[in-house]
C-alpha cells in the first residue's frame, strides 16, 4: 500500500508513539505572531523554562494589530519583540518590515516541501500548498513547540481533491474554495489533511494555491496540501538555488513529496471547474455559499480587500484590473492592505496603488487588519462588508456586522456598483 | 487535576465558533482572567442570555464545537469561568486538542446519546460528573440520575491527568 504526502512527512519526522494513533513529530518550523505567543512566552518564563530549541526554525512577526492601537497591544508586541532578541530569533519582523504571517513567511522561502510547521494560528494550513504538512494550533502546542520542537497529532487520514477542466475568466482560487467548502461542509474534513490535486493545480500559481490551502481549515481541515511542482521549484528559487545545482534536480528532490498512486484516502471528490460561476458566502458559517449571481444586487457598506487568503500581488492585479479608471460607489468605504512590503513596493511599482486610491480606496500598511475585527475598518451594527478573507463568523469583523467572503476580482466589482456584483459587469 | 463536576450549561446548536466563545477584540489580554467577563458574548443561539453562564461547570453541546481560529483564549475563557468540561457530537481538531493540552475534557459522545441528553436533560436543573477512572459520565438531575459510558484516548487522559501538555512535553521531549 502506497503513502500520501501526509504519511511521508509524518514517517520523517516521528519522534515516537506515546499512545495509539498518537505521533510526535519534529518540527521544522514554529510560526510565532504576536495575539498567540506572548502568553506562551509569559507561561515559559513562569515555570523558568524560558528557552527556545532552535532560533534559527523560530520566525516571528508582528501583524495582527500594527501599528499597535493602544497599551495592551503595544504591550503584545513588546513581550514578542524582547523575547525574539533575548533568544537571537533572527527572523522577526517588526514594524516597517512586517506583513500577514501566511503571506510574509512563504515570501521569505520559509516554507519547503515536506517540511513540518505549526504556528498559533488557524490559517497556517495555508503552507501546505508548498508541499509540507502544517497545521494551526494553539498557545500550548505552540509553548511546547518553541520548547522542544515538537508537536503531536493523530494520523493524517486525506481527503483528496481532483480538479478538472479550466476555470472561467471571472472565476479565481477564492471562488474554488467556497465551492468546495460548500461541498465538504464545515466539518467534513476534521481530522483530515485535504489534498488539491489535478490538472487545474499544476497551472495553478503559488498564490492561488496559498489561497486554496489557506480556507482547508473552515472545512474543518488540519492543513490543505499541493504536490510540488515546477511552480514550487520557480517559487523558491532565489532561496534554494545554493542547494541543487539545477531546478530539475531540485525537483527531483522534492518530488519525494508526492502521495504514491496507490496511496488510502478517506474520500476522492472530482469535479470539473469549467462550469464554476464566482461564489460568494451568505449567512455566518463559510459553508453557505451561493453564486454571485444568485446573490447579486445585495447591498454593501464596506469593502475589504487584503488577508492571508487574499491579499498577495496577484490579488491586487486582478481587483486593479478592474478598478482602472472606475470610482467606487458613493455608497460604500473601500479598504485595501497589501499583505506584505514586498507586495506593496510591487503594487506601487507597477501603478496599482495610484488605481486604488484613485477608485477611492483606502491603502493601509501591510496587516491582518479589518479580517477580525480587532483592528481597523471594524463594521458598525447592521453593516455588511464584501470581503476576501476567510470567515464570515458572526461578529467576525464587528459585533452586528455581516461579512460576504468573495474573490478580489468580485469585490472590486462590488465596491463599484455598491451592492454585490460579478466582475464581468466590467470587464470588456 | 482539574474539577470536574457541576452544573450543565445546554448549548442546542452546532457548528459553535471560537469567535463567538471569544470575540477577537479580546485577544489583546495577556491573563487568562481577564477573558472571564467575554465568555460566549458574540454566542448565536436563541434563547441564550449571558446570565445562564453563571454557576455552570460543564457544557452539553451539539457538532463541530469550537471551529474556527485557533485561539485558545477559548478554553482558558471556559477554564476561567470554572467550565473544564465540554461534551459534544464533535470537536474541531484544534479546540479539542487546546482542551487536552490544559488538562480539561473535550468528550465526544456518539449522535443518540447526545439526543438523549438534550431530550431528557436539557431545561432542568442538570449536573454532571466526569469518572475519570472509570470512563463515565454521571449525570443528574432533580428526576434522575445515570452513567454514561464514554471513551477517552490514552493520550487525552493522561494529559487531563498531568495537567496539561507542558508539564507532560517537558518530562519526555
Amino acid at each position: 500500500m502506497g503513502k500520501t504526502i501526509a504519511e511521508k512527512i509524518f514517517d520523517a519526522h516521528r519522534v515516537n508513539m506515546p499512545f495509539p494513533n498518537t505521533h510526535v513529530l519534529k518540527l521544522d518550523r514554529v510560526f510565532c505572531h504576536e495575539i498567540t505567543t506572548p502568553i506562551a512566552i509569559t507561561d515559559l518564563m513562569a515555570r523558568g523554562m524560558d528557552r527556545v530549541f532552535d532560533p534559527t526554525k523560530i520566525k516571528a512577526v508582528i501583524d495582527h494589530v500594527t501599528p499597535a492601537k493602544d497599551s495592551k497591544t503595544a504591550e503584545q508586541g513588546k513581550i514578542l519583540r524582547d523575547w525574539a532578541k533575548r533568544h537571537d530569533i533572527k527572523d522577526f519582523f517588526d514594524i516597517g518590515r512586517n506583513g500577514v504571517c501566511h503571506a510574509i513567511f512563504p515570501e521569505k522561502g520559509f516554507v519547503r516541501p515536506g517540511y513540518t510547521v505549526i504556528m498559533g494560528d488557524s490559517h497556517t494550513c495555508t503552507h501546505g500548498a508548498f508541499g509540507a504538512f502544517a497545521a494551526g494550533v494553539g498557545t500550548t502546542d505552540l509553548e511546547v513547540g518553541i520548547l522542544k520542537g515538537v508537536c503531536a497529532f493523530h494520523f493524517p487520514k486525506t481527503i483528496k481533491i481532483v480538479l478538472n477542466g479550466n476555470l472561467q475568466p471571472g472565476a479565481y482560487a477564492k471562488d474554488l474554495i467556497l465551492f468546495i467548502i460548500k461541498e465538504l461542509t464545515v466539518n467534513g474534513a476534521t481530522n483530515m489533511v485535504i489534498e488539491f490535486t489535478g490538472p487545474v493545480i499544476d497551472t495553478m500559481s503559488m498564490e492561488s494555491r496559498m489561497t486554496l490551502c489557506n480556507m482547508a481549515i473552515e472545512a474543518g481541515g488540519t492543513c490543505g496540501i499541493c504536490y510540488p511542482d515546477m511552480t514550487t521549484v520557480e517559487y523558491l528559487w532565489e532561496f534554494i538555488k545554493d542547494e541543487f545545482n539545477s531546478k530539475e534536480d531540485a525537483l527531483i528532490e522534492y518530488s519525494k513529496w508526492i502521495s504514491d498512486a496507490d496511496a488510502s484516502y478517506e474520500k476522492v471528490y472530482e469535479y470539473d471547474v469549467t462550469t464554476l460561476e464566482p461564489m460568494v458566502t451568505f449567512g455566518y458559517k463559510p459553508d453557505q455559499v451561493k453564486t454571485v449571481n444568485e446573490m447579486s444586487g445585495t447591498k454593501i457598506d464596506q469593502v475589504y480587500i487584503g488577508s492571508c487568503t487574499n491579499g498577495r500581488i496577484e490579488d491586487l492585479r486582478i481587483a486593479a484590473s478592474i478598478l482602472k479608471d472606475k470610482k467606487i460607489s458613493d455608497d460604500v468605504r473601500a479598504i485595501v492592505s497589501p499583505a506584505t512590503p514586498a507586495i506593496f513596493s510591487m503594487a506601487l511599482k507597477e501603478g496599482i496603488i495610484e488605481i486604488f486610491q484613485n477608485a477611492g480606496f483606502c491603502v493601509t500598511n501591510p496587516t491582518c487588519g479589518a479580517c477580525l475585527g480587532m483592528s481597523n475598518g471594524v463594521l458598525a451594527n447592521g453593516e455588511a462588508c464584501a470581503s476576501t478573507t476567510n470567515r464570515n463568523f458572526n461578529g467576525r469583523m464587528g459585533k452586528g456586522g455581516t461579512v460576504h467572503l468573495m474573490s478580489p476580482a468580485t469585490a472590486a466589482a462590488s465596491a463599484i456598483s455598491g451592492k454585490i456584483t460579478n466582475s464581468k459587469v466590467y470587464k470588456a | 487535576m482539574k474539577k470536574f463536576n457541576g452544573n450543565v450549561l445546554f448549548l442546542d446548536r452546532s457548528d459553535i465558533n471560537t469567535d463567538e466563545i471569544i470575540p477577537a477584540k479580546y485577544l489583546t489580554e495577556i491573563t487568562k482572567e481577564a477573558l472571564k467577563p467575554y465568555l460566549l458574548e458574540d454566542l448565536s443561539l436563541t434563547g441564550f442570555d449571558i446570565e445562564d453562564i453563571k454557576d455552570k461547570a460543564v457544557i452539553v453541546t451539539r457538532a463541530n464545537f469550537g471551529c474556527g481560529s485557533s485561539r485558545e483564549h477559548a478554553p482558558w475563557a471556559l477554564e476561567v469561568n470554572g467550565i473544564n468540561v465540554v461534551i459534544a457530537e464533535s470537536f474541531a481538531r484544534i479546540f479539542r486538542q487546546n482542551m487536552y493540552n490544559c488538562g480539561m475534557f473535550a468528550i465526544e459522545l456518539p449522535s443518540d446519546k447526545m439526543e438523549y441528553l438534550f431530550e431528557n436533560y436539557a431545561g432542568k436543573d442538570t449536573s454532571i460528573t466526569i469518572d475519570i477512572d472509570n470512563d463515565k459520565i454521571i449525570v443528574t438531575s432533580s428526576d434522575q440520575s445515570e452513567e454514561i459510558d464514554f471513551k477517552a484516548g490514552e493520550f487525552d487522559k493522561t494529559l487531563v491527568k498531568e495537567g496539561g501538555w507542558v508539564g507532560y512535553a517537558d518530562k519526555n521531549y
